[in-house]
């Protein structure tokens, strides 16, 4: 039986989810513009479904814009906000270890003649509050920092950043998606002005997610037509998508007991998991030791390439990753680590164990065991081998 | 269970190799992994991505192969080592005055070693697979890397660097067959590559020019000067010695009456020799950096075959081995432009017995 342990790049769908969804895959096909019946009808999914969101952030439902996912919300958060607000100022702060979307949008605005400031991180991944305080001068218009790190899993303090944003009022955007299925969500204790999450990172399906947007908040949208998501998002909706990442936020957050108790049931595994890996020679945690997403392990070994391990993983039956789903081959050892410290011996030996609520501790050993035994083979096959006579073939 | 990388490069030769291998893994063979390896980075976000052997095309087409076959495929990140490995070589060797050998250093530096390094660390595998046209064979308790059924497909000219670990370790799954049955054999196994052309052109330099490349990577633009005769007199100007390659004829912007063939390199001098055809035709070389598949020379002297240049005839020879990394190879009949750093590959019969490196004269 497979081991998935890669639930930060994605999730399963889940089938109450699937459920919720399937009658607006089929019966309630109608677009939710059309006036008339199967129209209304597809209409009240959606309309449902933008309660739930906003119910779960603590947000009004007009400020929960539909969208693709992920980085379609910083891509609308960054450029929308920065063309908005270009007569007041261009510049714009962030971190060094922003996800690509936001580091991209950023460069491409870069060229566009806006100024970023792209703030650094402790050994940890975190960043200090005064350093944005810092950064902020008087043409600021936006602070983009994530919420939590999709490679290392490091949380930054981000009600204090957005406190600090508040009272220099610039508009903060920050992209929940690799928190969404476990931490704090308020839109007003968090003080954020724009907050994205994706469907299928908490269980519901992939194209699809949510911008919330304060009421006040000016953003020029990144695709025009029609004037649906009033006028910030045009184009005919994904209604079952969107109905599928309300039903998979509220199955995962309006229980706030069993929420915590199954946050609490993952950072168990993480201890367990932590705890085996620290007996690997050579290899080390990555990320804050605390202050970081309850279901994610990142870590770092000599001597390996990350590649590899994941490859070997996979062939033992354990879905793993090097730390993002998107680095296919790529030759850049990861951004966020080299920002870190990390040393570059380590760097390119990075592994990322992320669980979800389905995880086992018997898998989470079997896991670690694997991991153990990766390792070693991995290593080995790196040192050159002993050319002595090969082996003859069986019979000759 | 014993597993075997298949080497994918988008191609229709090792689509078909590994297709076989899965076909055997079917009826209870070794268990197959397909790896495409990024040789060198893509171009940026939104532009059409380079066509050629290493592009993300043709990654995409070796995962499609590999889903049609129903084996894992990986990508192996191997752009630092083909780097440093093979196009750097490849640039030194054009500024030392000689020619490059870009396949056989990549053969040597990363489809059999790097690749079979990594097949057993990460993939847990036993060997490496390639869709090359050659054939290994266990003769006299020694492997030894034979010819292709198909010879003018044979691709041995580009292996006389494997050694016994290598070949005891890899699988030539075309090796008995020829390039129509391959293609005949994609066709009916349904492969999405069954009908890819045919790749010539070395895989890094897009359209044959390496003078770019020599000026992106060594801060070569090449500084004009002489091109000569024999006897020294100036005939024409060139644009830098490394922009030339022994047995070249066209560019070389002389007007005469018989055709001009760049005849030597000198890099101290930047001068570039030029001869008749003639003058290029020699009765034998030096080579070094000498090596023989089966781990030992036949004898310190000894006849065999020569060929010192892909799909080049092979002319029978008599090599002398000379200290412990050269060999003097004196032909029976005129070879003709033996290129300094060009490959002299040895054959008796249909074994490849290994080779050594063109010298300078």
């Amino acid at each position: 039986m497979a081991i998935y342990l890669d639930h930060a790049a994605t999730t399963p769908l889940r089938p109450e989810v699937l459920e919720a969804m399937l009658p607006y895959l089929t019966e309630h096909f109608g677009n939710p513009s059309s006036l008339h019946a199967a129209g209304r009808r597809a209409r009240q999914g959606l309309d449902e479904a933008r309660e739930t969101v906003a119910g779960v952030l603590g947000a009004k439902p007009r400020e929960i814009v539909f969208t693709s996912g992920a980085s379609e919300n910083t891509s609308l958060a960054i450029n929308g906000i920065a063309w908005a607000a270009s007569g007041r100022g261009r510049h714009m702060v962030t971190t060094v270890i922003e996800h690509r979307a936001v580091l991209n949008t950023c460069a491409v605005l870069e060229r566009h003649g806006f100024e970023v400031t792209y703030l650094p991180v402790d050994r940890y991944g975190q960043v200090d509050p005064d350093a944005v305080a810092n950064a902020i001068g008087p043409h600021t218009t936006l602070v983009a920092i994530g919420y939590a790190n999709n490679e290392v899993g490091t949380v930054q303090p981000i009600a204090q950043i957005g406190a600090i944003c508040r009272e220099r009022k610039v508009v903060l955007y920050t992209d929940a998606t690799q928190a969404a299925a476990s931490l704090a969500l308020d839109v007003d204790s968090l003080r954020v002005d724009l907050f994205g999450i994706a469907a299928h990172k908490v269980e519901g399906p992939k194209g699809v997610g949510a911008l919330f947007v304060r009421q006040g908040t000016n953003l020029i949208p990144q695709q025009q037509g029609g004037s649906q998501e009033r006028q910030r998002r045009a184009g005919t909706e994904n209604v079952a998508g969107a109905v599928g990442l309300g039903e998979a936020l509220r199955l995962a957050r309006a229980d706030a007991e069993r929420l915590a108790a199954e946050n609490e049931r993952q950072r168990g595994l993480r201890q367990r998991l932590t705890h085996r890996l620290e007996g690997i020679a050579d290899g080390e945690l990555t990320g804050h030791p605390e202050a970081r997403l309850p279901n994610s392990v990142s870590w770092a070994f000599r001597g390996v390439e990350g590649g590899d391990l994941v490859a070997a993983l996979d062939l033992e039956g354990v879905a793993a990753s090097t730390g993002s789903a998107c680095t296919s081959g790529s030759a850049e050892p990861s951004h966020v680590l080299a920002a870190m410290g990390v040393p570059s011996d380590l760097i390119r030996g990075s592994l990322r164990l992320s669980m979800g609520r389905t995880t086992t501790a018997a898998e989470i050993d079997r896991a670690a065991d694997l991991v153990a035994a990766s390792v070693e083979r991995v290593r080995a096959a790196a040192q050159p081998a002993a050319a002595d006579a090969a082996p003859a073939p069986a019979g000759a | 269970m014993p597993r075997i990388v298949a080497a994918m490069s988008g191609g229709v030769d090792s689509s078909v190799a590994a297709a076989l291998l899965a076909r055997e893994a079917a009826v209870g063979g070794d268990e197959v992994v397909g790896v495409w390896m990024r040789t060198h980075p893509d171009r940026g976000e939104g532009w059409e991505p380079r066509r050629g052997c290493c592009s993300t095309e043709a990654a995409d087409d070796a995962r499609r192969v590999a889903q049609r076959i129903g084996i894992p495929f990986f990508i192996l990140n191997v752009e630092p080592e083909f780097g440093a490995q093979v196009i750097d070589a490849f640039a030194e060797a054009y500024l030392g005055g000689t020619t490059p050998n870009p396949c056989q250093a990549c053969n040597q530096k990363i489809k059999f070693d790097l690749l079979a390094r990594r097949a057993v660390g990460a993939y847990g595998a036993d060997g490496v697979a390639t869709g090359h046209y050659a054939r290994i064979a266990h003769r006299d308790g020694r492997w030894r890397l034979l010819r292709a059924v198909d010879e003018a497909k044979d691709q041995t000219y580009f292996l006389w660097n494997l050694d016994q670990p290598q070949l005891a370790a890899t699988r030539f799954p075309l090796g008995e067959m020829t390039k129509p049955q391959v293609r005949q054999l994609a066709t009916e196994m349904e492969l999405p590559t069954a009908a890819t052309p045919e790749s010539q052109e070395i895989c890094f330099v897009p359209a044959g020019d390496y003078r770019a490349l020599l000026a992106e990577r060594m801060a070569y633009v090449g500084e004009s000067g002489p091109i000569v005769d024999g006897e020294g007199r100036r005939l024409g100007t060139h644009t830098g010695f490394a922009h030339y390659t022994v047995g070249q004829r066209r560019g070389l912007g002389l007007t005469a009456s018989e055709p001009h063939y760049v005849r030597e390199i000198r890099p101290e001098t930047n001068e570039v020799v030029v001869g008749s055809r003639d003058d290029l035709a020699a009765r034998g070389f030096v080579a070094d950096a000498r090596h023989f598949v089966a781990g030992a020379p036949p004898a310190e002297r000894f006849e065999a075959q020569v060929r010192i240049r892909h799909r080049a005839p092979e002319v029978n020879c008599e090599v002398t081995l000379v200290g412990s990394e050269r060999m003097v190879v004196e032909t029976a009949e005129p070879v003709w432009a033996a290129a300094p750093g060009q490959s002299a590959v040895l054959y008796l019969g249909d074994e490849c017995l290994g080779g050594g490196r063109i010298a300078r004269a």
